[in-house]
């Protein structure tokens, strides 16, 4: 008969046990997700973030943005009737880390892509107040001062790259330049930006052209957010869950 | 191996530790939380085979009943489209003007058109439809692209400046940034604007300010200023002021213009809903 005392009087075997009950536990739920072929859906649209995409999302993590908005519209039928498609995993599948939130004090941000102008986004930005009387959302008027720093960027396009985001080398080796481009699109080379990142929106989001500002870099990333997906294509009878 | 022993009292055997004098009792679970605990057991198990559990090699199992969170919210939605059905049909065939005379189906499209609007525009013109500055006020009887609902109803599908292909669209110089007026005709132009809208101004400075309007302004905002519709040129006469009609504002206006944008509404919401929109707009007070 199995001794439970070997387990009682030895914690080194009272660890092991430990771990080896818990590891079931999260093998269980989280290995086959890397070898179903259904965890991803197979759609088209969906690219890695443009440089300047990418820095705007690096600011949102900064200033917990997350904290307060969730990106996952969550397949019930209120947040689909607010907020649009549900989202799909291929849409954060280049999110590292993802953005999902487990929390809204405001709104779902996972299609907000193309809902407001950029001088809304920059206007609200800067004092939320000022256009929505009723929202509890800092001001975060210190964007727009802000030069992005991005001389480094090519490193975070690089970081991606190595958890398997598929970043070329071209891309890596234009990751300024296009930075430069989509915020100032009269000064830079527009036309290679697309073809890099087919759907990217180039001009100045912030409303100053010549710098390009941390507002720009976030107001980019908000522009794009859940735009990619073309639902055109989607077939939802082959992706269901 | 401890000694049990027989409790006295109980009958039950003790676990053969002793503390100060205590001794603790194994009495057996209930029966009633071992039996609970059997039906949980065989509650996973029917679920597992009723729902989507369990990982295979490239899929996993969908489980007799077929579920799927993704079919379930489609059908919740066909369901209640269907339910809807009857008016959103007739909202979807009927003209605005027809929508209107109907009474029900005009109670429909306002109580739709009042929920997507707070979904959808009250970020921008206010919870009430009262704007803000750079956003104008649907409530009054001032309109830049039209105040029918027909016009209410393009302007929701194509937006202002969007990126619809055939959005509405205009767009006002800089005049003073893209050099096309000194700093002094800037001025005069702006004490020529506040002449015309009723504000106190320098006359001398507005009346050199007239030709310089006429000749720089006109084409859209019309030599009386009231404006001209069909391009979007607000009316400058009235009190009314998207962005503010103090000489300050004007002149930033003027010198640096202002091309605010509206997001077209085609893609994102479907005919019924912005039909309910335009209804609800027009309906706010100042639908023409």
């Amino acid at each position: 008969m199995f001794k439970h005392t070997l387990f009682e009087k030895n914690s080194i075997f009272l660890v092991i046990g430990i771990l080896v009950v818990v590891s079931i536990g999260g093998l269980v739920e989280i290995a086959p997700l890397y070898w179903l072929d259904s965890t991803i859906e197979k759609v088209r649209g969906v690219r890695p973030y443009s440089p300047l995409e990418l820095a705007g999302r690096n600011i949102y993590i900064r200033e917990g943005c997350y904290v307060c908005h969730s990106q996952q519209i969550r397949s019930l039928r209120d947040e689909v009737e607010r907020y649009g498609h549900y989202s799909l995993a291929a849409e954060s599948m280049y999110d590292h880390p993802f953005q999902w939130g487990s929390k809204r004090t405001g709104p779902d941000l996972a299609r907000v892509g193309g809902r407001y102008s950029d001088e809304w986004h920059a206007t609200h930005m800067i004092d939320p107040r000022s256009i929505v009387p009723e929202s509890v959302m800092p001001g975060y008027p210190f964007l727009a001062a802000n030069r992005l720093d991005y001389e480094n960027i090519e490193g975070h396009l690089r970081a991606n790259r190595t958890v398997g985001v598929p970043y070329t080398d071209e891309m890596i080796e234009n990751a300024v330049a296009d930075v430069e481009a989509q915020a100032n699109p009269d000064e830079g080379d527009v036309d290679a930006l697309l073809a890099r990142y087919p759907g990217a929106q180039a001009r100045v989001f912030d409303g100053e052209p010549g710098k390009v500002t941390e507002l720009d870099a976030l107001i980019a990333y908000l522009q794009m957010l859940g735009t990619l997906v073309d639902f055109d294509s989607f077939d939802a009878a082959a992706n269901s869950r | 191996m401890t000694e049990h022993e027989i409790d006295e009292v109980t009958g039950q055997r003790t676990t053969g530790h002793e503390w100060d004098g205590i001794k603790e009792l194994t009495s057996p679970i209930p029966r009633w939380w071992v039996y609970t605990f059997y039906v949980t057991v065989a509650w996973a198990i029917a679920f597992m085979i009723a729902m989507p559990a369990i990982p295979l090699v490239s899929d996993y199992t969908k489980g007799v009943l077929g579920y799927s969170q993704r079919e379930a919210v489609r059908a919740d939605i066909e369901a209640v489209r269907a339910a809807q059905g009857v008016f959103r049909d007739r909202i979807e065939q009927a003209s605005l003007a027809e929508i209107r005379d109907i009474p029900d189906l005009f109670d429909f499209a306002v109580a739709g058109g009042k929920s997507a609007f707070s979904v959808n525009c009250s970020q921008c013109h206010g919870a009430g439809g009262a704007g803000a500055p750079g956003y104008p006020n649907l409530n009054d009887d001032a309109w830049i692209w039209g105040g029918k609902p027909d016009e209410i109803l393009d302007t929701i599908r194509v937006g202002i400046r969007s990126d619809h292909p055939d959005t509405r669209f205009n767009q006002m110089p800089a005049f003073l940034a893209d050099e096309l007026l000194t700093r002094d005709q800037v001025s005069d132009v702006v004490e020529h604007v506040l002449q015309i809208s009723g504000q106190a101004h320098d006359p001398a400075a507005a009346a050199r300010g007239q030709p310089v309007f006429r000749e720089q302004c006109s084409a859209c905002h019309q030599e009386s200023g009231k404006g001209i519709r069909e391009l979007g040129g607000p009316n400058l006469t009235d009190a009314i002021w998207l962005y503010g009609g103090s000489r300050e504002e004007i002149r930033r206006t003027v010198a640096l213009s202002r091309n605010g944008v509206m997001p077209a509404w085609e893609d994102k919401l479907d005919e019924v809903t912005r039909k309910q929109l335009a209804i609800y707009v027009h309906a706010l007070g100042g639908g023409e």
